[in-house]
């Protein structure tokens, strides 16, 4: 079974984050990675650039379609995980952990509380159904 | 409303992530389209087909109509020999391509694409008086389960008593697999030997949970659409709606060895002779890790000079690879192109295709 992270907080677009102080770490829910099947290709954007909440920052891809990449809360992009250029696969083998895509400057932490936590997202993702 | 085949219900129970497709409920993927490819190629898939149509050709002029509306010619089919082939409108646009089988030499068999069955029908029945023959869409009586890959013969051997060694490519039989009455032809949209299998509707459980049990130990997968499509597009196989449709041509199409310009007339014969030959479809790599996808534009120093018809990461052949029409001066191999994704231009090449070709059998 899917298990979700207690420490990590979930949007409806199936990414997560992961606060640390002003940064966070972002990524794609074990259910997004599911629901595309095998990662062929991770599209993510340069270091310094700055998004609202919900803003398209990237895209993942597998073999049959391409999904966008949407920032849980606004921020400014600090760092990129560059080694998903050469093993995309890693989002769908541990998409909570070294399947990171982006870390960011987290631009305003009240929009972190509009966020799932981990059953709730459980809850949610189930109701989104497997198909 | 959306249409199901016999099937429906199988594909649930394998865990079959279906999705709407010309009409039609049909599984996407069970295990993965890349492990699912990778069976055709290695081993063996089961697709179910189902939603393909078949059109029936019957009478003394079924020969001859069946001639004037094919570009291919008929005329040079034995009795159980099958053809690629495809059906022209006045401009030379292609209405549908399909495989054309002679039964005998009055009963000629057409498969067509799912999306387009009605409209070939009208288009036959508008093009067939004069002609002493019925027409008969004959869709919902027949299922169409195919078995491809290097191990298919072996499996599907083990369920019948035809010989199938005996019928070569693009030749079929009447049989029976697994006890279930089937029209066996060797046949395929993946670029790898394999059957087609057509049965009664009502046959189509029973034939397909057959070939799946006697196959499993074999590597024997249920395929999805997408395995499907990535495998055809490996061999440089049309897809009808992306690489070819009502304004292309088979000549533009690179179909040039299917049309038979010496075998009489035929609908769309004189347009293909005086139409100007402007744009030819090529197949490209990407010179890069984004994959080219349908749609994409496709550019030569910052000018667009065509648009990817299907483009998709190929799982065997591991490289990003595509089709597009490029005008006639650049369609060649070794021209560098440019493919748009999203903000960014990446490298591609025009390339020999069929990207992907199987090796010969030598027995």
């Amino acid at each position: 079974m899917a298990s979700y992270p207690d420490d990590l907080y979930y949007s409806k677009d199936h990414e997560w984050i992961r606060v640390d102080g002003d940064k966070g770490t972002v990524g794609i829910t074990h259910h997004a990675q599911d629901q595309l099947g095998d990662v062929v290709y991770v599209e993510l954007p340069s270091a310094g650039s700055t998004y609202a909440q919900g803003d398209a920052f990237g895209s993942v891809e597998s073999v049959k379609a391409v999904s966008e990449l949407y920032l849980p809360v606004a921020g400014e992009i600090v760092e990129v995980n560059a080694a998903l250029a050469d093993t995309p696969e890693t989002v769908n083998t541990d998409p909570h952990g070294d399947g990171w895509m982006v870390v960011i400057k987290i631009a305003n932490p009240d929009e972190i509380a509009g966020l799932m936590r981990s059953a709730a997202y459980e809850a949610y993702a189930k109701e989104e159904g497997g198909e | 409303m959306i249409r199901k085949t016999p099937l429906n219900d199988a594909h649930r129970k394998l865990g079959g992530k279906m999705v709407e497709f010309a009409g039609w409920d049909m599984p996407v993927q069970y295990e993965g389209p890349i492990p699912e490819h990778l069976a055709v190629r290695n081993y063996a898939g089961l697709f179910d087909v189902s939603h393909m149509g078949e059109i029936v050709v019957r009478g003394n002029g079924a020969l001859a109509l069946v001639d004037y509306l094919t570009i291919n010619d008929p005329k040079q089919l034995k009795d159980n020999q099958a053809q690629y082939s495809a059906m022209l409108n006045h401009e030379g646009g292609i209405v549908d391509d399909l495989l054309v089988y002679r039964m005998n030499a009055t009963e000629i068999f057409l498969v067509v694409n799912a999306g387009t069955t009605k409209k070939d029908f009208d288009w036959i029945k508008t093009n067939e008086s004069g002609f002493d023959c019925e027409v008969v869409d004959m869709s919902a009586y027949y299922a169409q389960i195919a078995i491809q890959g290097p191990v298919a013969e072996r499996i599907l051997q083990r369920l019948t008593s035809t010989p199938l060694d005996k019928i070569p490519s693009f030749w079929s039989v009447m049989g029976e697999v697994a006890g279930l009455e089937a029209f066996i032809s060797r046949s395929g949209y993946t670029g790898e030997d394999g059957f087609e299998l057509y049965c009664r509707e009502a046959d189509a459980v029973r034939l397909w949970n057959a070939l799946l049990l006697e196959g499993t130990d074999d590597g024997l997968k249920p395929c999805g659409l997408a395995a499907r499509n990535t495998l055809r597009l490996e061999a440089k196989l049309m897809l009808y709606g992306n690489d070819i449709d009502d304004t292309t041509t088979p000549l533009e199409a690179a179909l040039g060895w299917v049309v038979k310009l010496d075998k009489g007339e035929f609908i769309g014969r004189d347009a293909l002779v005086d139409r100007p030959l402007t744009r030819r479809l090529v197949g490209f790599e990407v010179l890069d890790r984004a994959p080219a996808r349908d749609g994409y534009k496709v550019v030569v120093d910052g000018e667009q000079v065509g648009t990817v018809t299907s483009g998709s990461p190929a799982p065997y052949l591991k490289k990003n690879i595509g089709l597009a029409y490029l005008p006639v001066d650049i369609a060649k191999i070794g021209t560098e192109i440019g493919i748009v994704v999203r903000e960014r231009t990446v490298p591609a090449v025009v390339v020999k295709t069929p990207f992907y070709k199987r090796q010969q059998r030598f027995d």
